[in-house]
């Protein structure tokens, strides 16, 4: 091993616009070694590996590799000088074969072939299509193409989050021993287990800077968590009440509906007044259950019913006029980007024909006056809602149906991606909605809102409910094991 | 974490001027008609050249009454554009409703004729609006292939009348070409149908569904907004005020012809543009778009004291598209 | 497997033009070599137009400035073949193609103005040049040029404006097709983001993209001029054609799919259409009113079927 590192990257900075997304990040790599990249969300992560990897241009700071200032304007260059990236989606190109694609990109096809076998993928013919193959093998065979270049660095970024457990280790085995063998590996993750076995050290970021550098060491899960989050961070508490009893029509009763492609049996009844919660891991049929439930998409078999009456949605006018109301989790599909707070939050006024002509001012002007206040939004940039933080803007869109009036509700994980203040804001508001007689069903990748917000959740795997836990009972651990589908075997 | 900084002046200013474009444009304008009174000294203050009056109301009335057909085409393109579409077929649709009515008013009457008139321009409107709403062509196409559908149609009308003889109802005639205190008489239904547009854009339901189709249609749908109802009713309005636009043209020019306003196509899309209505949708001015009309009235006069043969003026007004377009993407950042 | 079911479509397309040919020879019996001559001379610039716009659709835009391009090297094509010899002005016609298709890549590139904006602007930039250069029809074409495109070669069921489309187009795409400039093309249409991190220079592959559309535009005009005889500054009806050809012969619009062969079938499909309806002794202009239907319904089908495909 040289003194130089492989790759060495100081002061990088990038500004968005008048948004910093990152301000001082730096991370330094040696031969052999593999580092961990972490950091919660909004950290600046993905913006850092993309200006390694070439596909953006830093607005400050170098990045060196083996000492030399990289040149890096284009994944193109960034690959001649060495460096290879695996990234969270498929960078494959749908429309061409297998073999096309390693043409494109130059790979040789010999060690391609070698590196899939050693990954664990058989039966892959080259000429087929890669808009046919699974995503998990599209993975694998990102992981492939990237080790067949030889890259003096590799950086994978999220490269096991749609994978299988056998082809993780498959992953883990064969990263590890091409480090042992000299290649430096930036391993971008937010899996502590996976970090564990295949790490040396970790590069913490928050806020747009490198907070910190920790060997990877037993105990080192408590420091790296403090580091990522800064302040030590309470989501508040919730008192503990007496379990409800659910007595009555159920506002929405689901049964056994499934939904293309990964929805194939679900059932459950949504009371008046209770939050249900739905437990899940990434892409286990819940954007479609939510799609569905939502007049997005038409479910391909099973009923839904509303106050016991049977409904089906074609479009989420329908849903809407059923009091159906829903958050989606990506709020860029939910805003008006360009218009201000208040048409944002008026929108569905609109909507139906009947109110085409002159608009009701004072009646709109109480009713978002009445969510604005409700909700807290910080109005001072009001004129564009793109111009509000991420916790803002997603207050906006709950607003929109708050102002309208809350039937049911659904909210797809409405956390996602906004601080802890805003958090800290909505599950109360959540339950308050809920005293006041709504029906809410809510997704949310953070277990821990679980026991915060809801009353009992359910449990999806593989496109099926396989668990309905009561809120009070469910600990982080047990709704881990429940969402990988344990509980029957346990 | 993504920190709201103050931004940058030249993107504060840019995002204003693209949000309140009045003030520059209306600039723009009155430096233009500056510029023409200095290649003909004369042409806008008499006084200047020994004539009575300080601003000669000759000039104004003209540049008035051949902006007001211009203006009335754009707002078929800004209220088209504030969804991300575009109505390529309001030139043709013009052209048939004034070569209908000509046509039609000997034998049928006016009244008869102005209404069969006016409904061939909602018919195509609607037309467009089902290809666009429901089949969901991209606009551009979509406008293009009715423009052409129309043009067809209206050679084979043309050869089924072609003994029939035209005749220009006296009242478009009067508003085409009479004049009051001065200013032409087409104001007498141009200021109202401004007005009207203008509270349509502001003050309805229906214009703010135009502006959240536009600057995201996922987010309309998701608040319950069904786009085709909105598509359907755009577009047949569209072709409505086209329609109009094309009677008020015939009684402007009085010779019907099968392409007697399609030279306007271009310009109302250009006057659009130039008035800050953005071609991506979600962001436009009624008022910018009239004042646009303005500009591109005296830029003509000005291209034609020039001399300016009739490509270089195609070409201009293509490149100020362009640039406008251009110019808008770079200050806002965005599309 | 997927060889098959790509050119499925393709031969279902040649088998509808063959049973178009049978129906246009069961309505008018004399209908032989002579009639599918004038068919192929006045398929030319659609081919061509419809060629360009194929290539741009695969990259994944729209170039609605065809016509207009074409208008500009007929045009140049007249007026030049007037003063000087004719091969150097054929090559001086394509050089001007291709820079004019280069122009509209690199204004979209760079601007990042969307494609449909920009060549909307540019088609009325190109019809505006075309009138500086002719203000009104006039010029003449070389008398080879219109003998190159008129007649039989080698059988006396071959045309020679058949001939010229398929060696145009073979010479110009199939080279590129398996090359990496070819496989660049689809991918950025296929996955912009995915083509970017392949490696692929997605701006540069675009304008090579619109270059090669014009390219294929300077034929358009070289063959109109040839058939007119003259240089005609005003657009013809290429572009709405051109842009159902694409649609009917397989191109997805949205870019990434299809090849050239399905939409040039695709041109000759529309214009014997309009030779069934002419034999059919149909007023001209009534002809084009059910051809504009015909186009618009083929791509309201087209995009009616894409999205589909998407929400699947």
């Amino acid at each position: 091993m040289s003194d130089t590192p492989l790759l060495d990257a100081t002061g990088v900075a990038k500004s968005f616009g008048a948004v910093k997304a990152l301000t001082d990040a730096k991370l330094s790599l040696s031969e052999g070694q593999v580092v961990a990249l972490m950091g919660a969300n909004g950290a600046g992560k993905s913006t850092f590996v993309k200006i390694l990897t070439g596909a953006l241009k830093p607005t400050a700071g170098r990045v060196l590799i083996r000492g030399q200032e990289a040149r890096v304007g284009s994944p193109a260059e960034a690959r001649r000088s060495g460096l290879v990236p695996v990234y969270q989606e498929p960078s494959l190109i749908p429309d061409l074969s297998v073999a096309d694609n390693l043409k494109l990109g130059d790979t040789p096809v010999a060690p391609f072939r070698a590196w899939l076998d050693e990954l664990g993928i058989e039966n892959l013919r080259l000429t087929d299509m890669i808009a046919d193959l699974p995503l998990a093998t599209l993975r694998i065979l990102d992981l492939a193409r990237a080790l067949a270049a030889e890259p003096d660095v590799l950086l994978l970024d999220e490269m096991t989050a749609a994978l299988p457990t056998n082809l993780v280790e498959n992953v883990l085995k064969t990263v590890r021993a091409r480090a042992d063998a000299g290649m430096g590996v930036i391993y971008v993750s937010h899996r502590f287990t996976e970090i564990s076995t295949l790490c040396d050290s970790a590069t913490i970021l928050r806020d747009g800077r490198t907070v910190g550098e920790l060997p990877i060491e037993p105990g080192v899960e408590d420091r790296a968590v403090e580091l990522m989050l800064g302040a030590k961070i309470d989501l508040g508490k919730r008192k503990a009440g007496a379990a409800r009893l659910n007595t009555g029509t159920p506002r929405l009763s689901v049964q056994s509906v499934a939904a293309a492609p990964k929805l194939t049996d679900v059932s459950f009844d949504l009371y008046p007044g209770e939050v249900l919660g739905v437990v899940a891991l990434e892409g286990q049929g819940q954007d479609e259950l939510f799609d569905v439930l939502a007049g997005f998409a038409a479910p391909t078999a099973g009923t839904l019913a509303v106050d016991d009456r049977p409904v089906g949605f074609n479009h989420p006018a329908d849903a809407i006029a059923e009091g159906i109301t829903y958050v989606p989790g990506n709020r860029a599909d939910a805003l008006l980007s360009q218009r201000s707070v208040r048409e944002n939050i008026a929108l569905p006024f609109a909507a139906r024909i009947a109110n085409w002509g002159p608009l009701k001012r004072r009646y709109e002007k109480e009713r978002v006056d009445y969510a604005i206040e409700k909700l807290q939004i910080d109005t001072r940039a009001q004129g564009e809602v793109q111009r509000l933080s991420g916790g803002n803007q997603q207050k906006v869109t709950i607003g929109r149906w708050i102002a309208k009036g809350v039937e049911t509700l659904l909210l797809f994980d409405p956390t996602r991606g906004i601080d802890v203040r805003t958090k800290r804001q909505i599950y109360p508001l959540v339950r308050e909605l809920a005293g006041q007689g709504a029906a809410i069903l809510m997704y949310t990748s953070e277990l821990e809102e679980i026991p915060l917000a809801c009353d009992r959740c359910i449990v999806i795997f593989n496109g099926r409910v396989v668990d309905m836990i009561d809120a009070a009972d469910a600990d982080e651990q047990t709704l881990m094991r429940a969402a990988y589908g344990l509980t029957e075997a346990a | 974490m993504s920190n709201v900084t103050s931004d940058p002046v030249f993107t504060r200013a840019g995002r204003h001027l693209a949000q309140n474009p009045m003030i520059p444009l209306v600039v723009f304008l009155l430096v233009l008609v500056a510029a023409l009174e200095i290649m003909r000294p004369g042409i806008v203050t008499p006084f200047r050249a020994g004539r009575d009056g300080i601003i000669s109301t000759f000039w104004l009335g003209n540049l008035i009454k051949f902006a007001i057909p211009l203006a009335m085409l754009a707002a078929c393109q800004v209220l088209t554009m504030l969804t991300a579409g575009i109505d390529l077929s309001v030139g043709i649709i013009a052209t048939v409703a004034a070569f209908v009515c000509a046509t039609l008013a000997g034998s049928l009457g006016t009244t008869p004729a102005v209404l069969i008139a006016l409904l061939c321009g909602v018919t195509t409107g609607l037309v467009n609006g089902f290809g666009v709403g429901i089949v969901r062509v991209h606009p551009l196409i979509m406008t293009l292939g009715t423009g052409l559908i129309a043009t067809g149609c209206l050679q084979v009308y043309q050869r089924l009348v072609i003994n029939a003889g035209t005749e220009i109802p006296t009242f478009l005639s009067w508003l085409g070409t009479g004049r009051t205190l001065g200013m032409p008489n087409g104001l007498f239904v141009f200021i109202p149908f401004a007005a009207f547009i203008l509270w349509l854009m502001r003050h309805t339901g229906f214009g703010r569904l135009l502006f959240a189709l536009g600057s995201n249609e996922n987010a309309a749908r998701l608040s319950g907004v069904r786009g085709w109802q909105v598509y359907l009713a755009l577009y047949a309005l569209s072709g409505l005020i086209a329609a109009v636009a094309g009677l008020l043209y015939l009684g402007m020019i009085r010779q019907p012809s099968l392409s007697l306003a399609n030279p306007l196509l271009l310009p109302s899309a250009a006057a659009a543009v130039i008035g800050g209505t953005s071609i991506f949708g979600g962001r436009g001015s009624y008022a910018g778009a009239i004042v646009g009309a303005l500009i591109l009235r005296v830029l003509d006069t000005m291209l034609t004291l020039l001399q300016m043969p009739e490509g270089a003026r195609t070409a201009l007004f293509g490149l100020i598209i362009l640039a406008v377009t251009a110019l808008y993407v770079r200050i806002t950042g965005s599309r | 497997m997927t060889l098959i079911r790509n050119n499925a479509w393709v031969i279902s397309l040649a088998l509808l033009l063959a049973v178009l040919l049978a129906i246009t020879k069961a309505i008018q019996p004399g209908f032989g070599a002579p009639g599918l001559e004038s068919l192929a001379r006045a398929a030319l610039p659609f081919a061509f137009a419809t060629a360009g716009m194929a290539i741009v659709v695969i990259v994944g835009g729209i170039d609605l400035s065809v016509a207009s391009m074409m208008a500009v090297c007929a045009v140049t094509a007249a007026v030049l073949m007037e003063r000087m010899a004719g091969i150097p002005a054929l090559l001086i016609v394509l050089v001007v193609g291709a820079a004019m298709g280069a122009i509209n890549g690199a204004l979209i590139v760079l601007t990042k103005v969307p494609d449909i904006v920009v060549t909307l602007a540019m088609l009325f930039v190109w019809e505006g040049v075309a009138l500086l250069i002719l203000s009104t029809p006039g010029g003449a074409t070389a008398d080879w040029l219109e003998a190159a495109i008129r007649g039989f070669f080698l059988f006396s069921w071959l045309p020679k404006a058949l001939l010229i489309i398929a060696i145009v187009t073979a010479l110009i795409w199939a080279p590129l097709r398996g090359t990496k400039l070819g496989l660049s093309i689809y991918a950025v249409g296929s996955d912009e983001r995915a083509a970017f991190r392949s490696g692929v220079s997605v701006g540069r592959t675009r304008v090579i993209a619109y270059a090669l559309c014009g390219l294929f535009c300077a034929f358009g005009g070289l063959s109109l001029a040839a058939l007119t005889g003259i240089g005609e500054p005003v657009p013809g009806p290429y572009l709405l054609a051109a842009v159902a050809a694409v649609v009917l012969g397989g191109v997805v619009l949205g870019g990434g799919k299809g090849g050239l062969l399905g939409p040039v079938i695709a041109v000759f499909i529309l214009r014997i259409i309009r030779t069934i309806l002419t034999l059919m002794a149909v007023d001209p202009n009534v002809t084009t009113i059910v051809e504009g239907v015909i186009m618009v319904g083929v791509v309201m089908l087209g995009t009616a079927l894409t999205m589909k495909g998407a929400q699947r």
